[in-house]
């Protein structure tokens, strides 16, 4: 029954069939436990016309400012008003559409129900009946003035928001003008300054599928695979985890110079690949091998990558790991930090100008979203409304960076708001959760035309490269435990043998056979000749130029002049 | 060549004296020509077009000028960009423009005005504030078969996005072993220019020279923009092309017909005898200013507009020193790390028996450019330090 009028200073509104008593009591109040007796600001009652002349007199003792102001109810007769300026024209009017409003909800409900709350008195009562209970509640109040605290009519958000809501034709809503517009849209405004937290009280839930022992999570809705392309996923992620085994040991051994393993991420890389099309475009950062491997890439063209001979797509020319296969869709591997999520916009940006049914797919970690080219691309997708996925592999580390020292936002998922992007964040160790995720994500990029982004929470369970040994920033059994007891393969095999589809007896079939192929793979890349020497300057340009010809027979001559101080296994 | 260079210096120091010389210079025209198609013979159709197309662009530069073709049509630099966008995106759906304001504001120097009405919002598309990023955009735009032109509002602040071309742009089609191409243009005005601050008067030419993978080119007149902007966007390599900010509202008269300019070819802009003075964009019409007091002074100076600035056209550059044997050098890189330092170095290893006196560089001071006029003016090289060079050279 009681109404603040959410933007007018200290205003009551009483509804037109308000008890006299109660508007009475309600000025008692207003005038003597509060600060407004001396101030100036105006205070407005809505009185019903009939009732006027009956309490003018009455009303008489609280006149304490001369700006008390009565104005006639329901907007039938606006104009009696005292003193008569626009202000107050204004004021009544707005006055009588909340009375309005409220007069129509107590007509529908029969019961006063007051659609507003003086939120800063948390005890006051919802309604309020007789000047006995106005004042056991003004009691109560912690500040000792009840409802008729300054702060609680100075306006109040929630109804701000409402008012604004019902009623926002031309600003003049109920209460006044509750949104005010700015380049970039209408947005309502408070008179309480309200810090945003810096974090939920919560964090983001991670959506998940399996449980740890394999088994779906009651209830759980989920993307079906086929047992075609669920034994597919498996037995991928058991090459993966035995193509890193075996090219880290060969890195050890001194046959390949470096090596970067995804141990852990088994199931981001291979079931984020199983739910895309071939025709979707990957930028990998570096630690996605298994979505080439599930495209088609086979062992042998690992290795003659890794050792670079000249069979390499590369030519011999990027590290090992460096992969790229247009054929595949797949850019080839740059080392720097998340210079690929630019390009992966403007791929996104070339798929819809061709309106093809595919969609862009970028990869990197949890340091990756430090780099300004995250924010920037992030941002450009979205404005520029493309199809892509940005798909952050949150491992934890970033070498040695923990991601508590990375940034302080609830994790990667959160970011996507800030830009304007939806986002989901997965248990990446989940291969059926991070199938369906980047599943739909996929569609709604596709048909909608905008970004996603993708938070899959796991945990690196190899040293960054062969470079690196995390045991001197990491415990050693914080390693151990993700790498046994949270491995994706072995709990996603406790599914697919849940469900009859694998055996021990294949189990150990394919991995024998994999690595029997593996180290078949790795001595012939080993044997293959590197690439010749001309291989060095082409494709620096289109076409060799003057320039790098001459360089290039420089070159060939001093290795005749001195051919021992150049490596024989290089052709010239 | 000579008709040719006094209609492309309207009102900026037109030469004074004409004396056909078009025996000597139409020979080394002709040489370098020859040069340039054996050079695109070798590879593929479009860069065999490309010379082919240079040839016949040259002969007809003679001519067009003098009105002989269809007449041909007067238009101002910025115009003269922007036809050449036109008609490449008309030629070419996959050819794209991005940066920022490029779209209904028509470019910061109006290049790219009302192309977005022509060709929609996807195809000149207004990017937010990241030069990095939309660089990138491009290189991952061109990786996936389309023909980005990427703005730079100003040419410094592509150092913004000097990762992504040093990185990726330069390097892809490399590391990928050739499997992914990057037939991108980057450009943007450039330069000293009237009192812009040292943030927006950088040169960038000195800065890109080293990055392997990259081409880059100068334009200086509205011919010769529209010619390199066309095979810019036809070659199949990054190419970087710098425009002068106060080069923009140059007036010339241009061929109806299409034509386009060498990417590697140098221009020469006035044929000469005793010295060489190299030079590109807005120092050529110093230099062609400086020229006129010299021919007054009676000296013959072979004026050449080098154009390209990676790869430097050690062709026509060496038959011209192995004429003159004197070598000027003038260009508004600072004197550390600039265009003229690497060029000095490549006509010594080159050309070095052929000199009969040690290289000349002027270039601007090593110092960022400060905005009082008297200050800028001090920093750049004025006709006259070329005047007395020429002088000190020719004794």
């Amino acid at each position: 029954m009681l109404l603040a009028a959410p933007s007018l200073p200290r205003t009551l509104i009483f509804p037109a069939h308000c008890p006299s008593h109660l508007i009475i009591s309600h000025c008692f109040l207003l005038s003597s436990t509060s600060p407004l007796s001396n101030s100036n600001t105006p205070a407005i009652s809505i009185l019903p016309t009939s009732a006027r002349a009956k309490l003018s007199s009455l009303l008489q003792p609280f006149v304490l400012c001369e700006d008390w102001i009565i104005a006639s109810a329901l907007g039938r007769r606006r104009r009696e008003l005292i003193p008569g300026d626009m202000a107050a024209l204004w004021l009544a009017r707005a006055s009588s559409q909340l009375a309005r409003r409220s007069a129509r909800s107590l007509a529908r409900h029969g019961e006063p129900s007051p659609p507003w709350f003086l939120a800063s008195v948390p005890q006051l009562p919802p309604v309020l009946g007789s000047p006995a209970a106005l004042a056991a509640a003004v009691e109560r109040s912690p500040s000792g003035r009840g409802f008729c605290s300054v702060r609680g009519f100075a306006g109040e958000s929630g109804a701000a928001a409402a008012a604004a809501v019902e009623e926002p034709e031309n600003g003049f809503a109920a209460g006044g003008d509750q949104a005010i517009d700015f380049p970039g849209g209408k947005v309502s405004f408070v008179a309480e300054m309200n810090f945003l937290p810096d974090s939920q009280k919560e964090r983001i839930n991670c959506y998940r599928v399996l449980d740890d022992d394999g088994r779906t999570i009651s209830g759980s809705k989920f993307q079906e695979v086929s047992k075609e392309v669920a034994l597919k996923m498996y037995s991928e992620m058991v090459t993966l985890q035995i193509m890193d085994t075996i090219f880290y040991e060969a890195q050890r051994q001194g046959r390949i110079s470096f090596y970067l393993t995804s141990n852990g991420e088994e199931a981001i890389n291979i079931a984020s690949a199983a739910a895309l099309s071939i025709d979707d475009i990957v930028l990998p950062q570096y630690r996605e091998p298994g979505v080439l491997l599930w495209r088609g890439f086979t062992l042998q063209e690992f290795a003659n990558q890794c050792f670079g001979n000249k069979l390499d797509y590369g030519k011999g020319r990027q590290m090992p790991i460096h992969y790229g296969s247009n054929r595949l869709n797949y850019f080839t591997v740059s080392s720097p930090i998340a210079t690929q999520l630019p390009h992966a916009v403007g791929a996104a940006y070339s798929l819809k100008m061709d309106k093809k049914d595919a969609c862009a797919i970028t990869y990197f970690g949890d340091g990756g979203t430090s780099e300004g080219d995250f924010h920037a691309a992030l941002n450009f997708a979205a404005v520029m409304e493309t199809p892509v996925i940005f798909f952050c592999r949150n491992n934890g580390w970033a070498i040695s960076t923990p991601t508590t020292e990375q940034f302080r936002s609830d994790g990667v998922v959160v970011r996507g708001q800030a830009y304007g992007i939806r986002g989901i964040r997965v248990d990446g160790n989940d291969a059926l959760a991070v199938y369906s995720a980047v599943h739909a994500a996929r569609e709604m990029a596709i048909t909608e035309g905008r970004p996603i982004l993708v938070e899959a929470l796991t945990y690196r369970v190899g040293h960054h490269s062969t470079s690196d040994d995390s045991t001197k920033y990491r415990p050693i059994d914080e390693i151990e435990h993700w790498r046994t007891a949270r491995d994706p393969i072995s709990r996603y095999r406790k599914w697919v043998q849940g469900n009859d589809w694998w055996s021990d007896a294949e189990e150990s079939e394919l991995r024998s056979r994999v690595r029997k192929e593996l180290l078949q793979a790795i001595q012939v890349a080993e044997r293959m000749p590197k690439p010749p020497v001309a291989e060095l300057f082409t494709d620096v340009y289109d076409q060799i130029p003057s320039n790098l010809r001459e360089q290039e027979r420089l070159l060939r001559d001093t290795i005749m002049k001195h051919p021992a101080h150049y490596p024989t296994d290089v052709p010239v | 060549m000579a008709a040719a260079a006094s209609s492309a210096l309207h009102g900026v120091g037109a030469v004074a004296s004409a004396k056909p010389r078009s025996a000597a210079p139409a020979v080394a025209r002709r040489s370098v020509r020859v040069a340039a198609a054996a050079k695109g013979g070798a590879g593929p159709a479009r860069g065999r077009l490309v010379a082919r197309n240079a040839v016949a662009a040259k002969a007809d530069e003679a001519t067009a000028a003098a009105g002989s073709k269809s007449g041909g049509h007067e238009l101002l630099l910025f115009e003269a960009l922007r036809e050449a966008l036109i008609e490449e995106m008309n030629l070419d759906p996959t050819v794209c423009v991005m940066g920022e304001d490029v779209g209904h504001y028509g470019g910061s120097y109006k290049v790219t005005k009302g192309l977005a009405e022509m060709f929609g919002d996807l195809r000149v598309l207004d990017t937010p504030i990241a030069e990095n990023s939309f660089t990138g955009m491009g290189v991952g735009a061109a990786m996936k078969g389309l023909r980005p032109v990427v703005e730079g509002m100003n040419m410094g602040f592509l150092l913004l996005a000097y990762n992504q071309i040093s990185n990726n742009c330069g390097m892809l089609h490399y590391t990928s072993g050739g499997q992914f191409k990057i037939p991108i243009v980057i450009r943007g005005p450039g330069g000293v220019g009237r009192q812009l601050g040292a943030e927006h008067s950088q040169r960038l030419e000195s800065y890109f020279q080293s990055i392997p993978g990259l081409q880059m080119v100068a334009c200086s007149t509205p011919y010769n923009a529209k010619g390199l902007m066309k095979a810019a966007i036809r070659s199949e390599n990054p190419v970087v092309l710098f425009e002068h900010v106060l080069l923009y509202n140059l007036k010339e008269k241009i061929p109806d017909e299409e034509y386009i300019c060498c990417l590697e070819e140098a221009e020469m802009v006035r044929p000469g005898e005793h010295v060489t003075i190299l030079t590109y964009s807005r120092m050529r019409y110093h230099v062609m200013q400086a020229a006129k007091t010299l021919v007054n002074k009676g000296y013959d100076p072979e004026v050449i507009d080098i154009r390209s600035l990676k790869p430097f056209d050690l062709h026509t550059i060496g038959n011209s020193i192995k004429k003159t044997h004197r070598v000027l050098i003038v260009e508004e890189c600072m004197r550390t790390g600039g265009i003229g330092a690497s060029l000095r170095s490549a006509i010594i290893d080159n050309f070095w028996d052929y000199l009969d006196a040690p290289i000349m560089c002027l270039s601007s001071q090593d110092v960022p450019t400060p905005y009082a006029s008297t200050l800028e003016d001090a920093t750049v090289v004025q006709p006259a330090q070329i005047v007395a060079a020429v002088e000190q050279i020719c004794q």
